[in-house]
């Protein structure tokens, strides 16, 4: 009960903080809009590519990314904020007044959550009207977003451990890079199969390319490595819990 | 031109690259982070040239284009959150009291700018050679390449100089960076504009300066010497670098006159 409680403050304080800070907000909300308007729209030719088969067409093959892509650096946007409390003092205080230190880790996970929420509905909404198909059932979209969920956790607990060992903004690029170079070492542009060179190779043993895949397989209604791909995000989530909650006992023992 | 007002400006110009070469994370992040795209959307995207009328069959050639305009983005931000930090430190403030002529402050801090412009362009040429690009214009179009790179950089260091002295303001300057990040989005960045399918798309690309500054370099990587693409790509170039420079010096004297 006490977690919860202090889980529900921390998530309440970093909420309120992102809603009501421009700066904080929109870049959240713009970035993937970004990548969704660039990708989809310039590079809508390359469903003409020969061997390049995705029936529900280009739209909703970069709309699957860029889900994903927002849900992952939903968590490490949140992430820098967990930095920045610590960096400011707020952090230390946060520790010596929280009774159950544990539900700080899963306030910022809870607070990550919800603003990924925000984001992916705007991307959603935005997505539909401008001709984005949609193949899939209903139940093929909960796949889906429950795929986005799991890696938007993954991913807020990998910056959380991050940010509390490192304690700094400096920690910024270690948390955004890697997720960033696993993101875009999956196929994002073609399927994996007309991939060519070393990115082939690095992208089939990528595990982000499951969850990929098994998204696209979701939004056109003909789900795939669906086993596999929600295999690899609890296995994500599971391995960076036990990360954050080390990197926790690691800012306890800094003081 | 005094030869005071030189030494002048190259004081600024050397205080600029030294505060730039003292931060690490300003130095490696504008070198590595267009590299890292690079390559990664050369290799993911090398089957568009499969396409039919793709100018060219290596999409390295084709991207190679793009580390410029992103190197010129950086340097803008740089260039603008820079000099915003001198006004908010009241550096500019102690300086206006000294003898020293405004317009050596806006150009020490453009020199700054261009000669990390100049070592971006040069690591971006090295690496497409290193990594087997074909320069279709051959050596002098290389020369040429670093000239038009250095122009760039200069029209959107001083871009970034004008946002400084209007503002006042280094968070303002880097709220900005979204902004420019969409020109550099919606252009022929990642597809010739003749193959964009999506209509508003490709308009909207025609109409953004930026495609016709990566058209420019591009045609000298992919192309050989194409008038009609170095024309576009020199006149917008200059004509970003005229009027930044321009509103840049406006506002200096308007930032001097205040304090």
């Amino acid at each position: 009960m006490r977690t919860l409680s202090v889980a529900e403050g921390v998530a309440w304080r970093v909420l309120h903080n992102v809603f009501t800070n421009p700066s904080l907000l929109i870049p959240s909300l713009i970035f993937p809009l970004f990548f969704f308007t660039a990708f989809a729209g310039g590079l809508s030719r390359l469903d003409q590519v020969p061997g390049f088969d995705y029936p529900p067409g280009y739209t909703a093959f970069q709309f699957v990314f860029v889900l994903l892509q927002s849900a992952a650096f939903g968590g490490v946007f949140t992430g820098f904020g967990i930095a920045r409390d610590f960096e400011s003092g707020f952090g230390r205080r946060l520790l010596l007044a929280a009774p159950h230190r544990s539900g700080i880790v899963l306030g910022y996970a809870a607070a990550a959550l919800v603003r990924w929420l925000v984001t992916a509905a705007v991307v959603t909404v935005v997505a539909l009207p401008v001709g984005m198909n949609v193949g899939g059932r209903g139940i093929d979209l909960v796949g889906l977003y429950t795929l986005a969920v799991f890696l938007n956790i993954a991913a807020i607990l990998w910056a959380t451990g991050v940010a509390l060992r490192l304690r700094t903004m400096q920690a910024g690029p270690v948390m955004q890079m890697p997720v960033f170079l696993l993101l875009f070492f999956a196929p994002v542009y073609v399927p994996l199969a007309l991939l060519q060179g070393w990115i082939h190779n690095v992208a089939t043993y990528n595990p982000i390319t499951r969850v990929l895949e098994a998204g696209r397989g979701f939004l056109a209604g003909s789900p795939t490595e669906t086993g596999l791909a929600f295999a690899v995000t609890a296995a994500l989530v599971v391995a960076f819990s036990v990360w954050a909650l080390r990197g926790l006992r690691s800012a306890e023992r800094a003081g | 031109m005094s030869e005071r007002f030189f030494e002048q400006v190259g004081q600024l110009a050397r205080r600029s690259v030294v505060r730039t070469a003292r931060q690490p994370a300003n130095v490696v992040f504008p070198l590595v982070f267009p590299l890292l795209l690079l390559a990664v959307n050369s290799t993911g995207l090398q089957s568009a040239t499969d396409l039919p009328g793709f100018p060219t069959d290596s999409y390295l050639a084709f991207a190679l284009a793009v580390p410029f305009m992103q190197g010129a983005l950086f340097a803008t931000m740089n260039a603008g959150t820079d000099l915003a930090r001198d006004i908010q430190t009241g550096f500019l403030n102690r300086l206006a009291l000294t003898p020293m002529r405004g317009i050596a402050l806006l150009g020490g801090q453009l020199g700054g700018v261009m000669a990390m412009t100049a070592v971006q362009a040069a690591v971006w040429i090295a690496a497409g050679l290193i990594l087997g690009v074909h320069f279709a214009a051959g050596i002098g179009g290389i020369a040429v390449l670093f000239i038009l790179s250095l122009l760039i950089g200069l029209g959107f260091g001083a871009l970034g100089a004008f946002l400084a002295l209007r503002t006042g303001s280094g968070e303002a300057v880097q709220g900005m960076f979204p902004v420019f990040f969409v020109f550099l989005f919606i252009s022929s960045m990642a597809m010739p504009r003749n193959l964009i399918e999506i209509k508003w798309f490709q308009t909207a690309a025609t109409l953004n300066p930026v495609s016709y500054l990566i058209e420019g370099i591009r045609s000298l990587i992919v192309i050989g010497w194409d008038a009609e693409a170095l024309a576009l790509g020199f006149g917008v170039a200059i004509l970003i670098a005229v009027t930044a420079v321009t509103l840049a010096s406006v506002s200096l004297r308007t930032r001097l006159t205040r304090t």
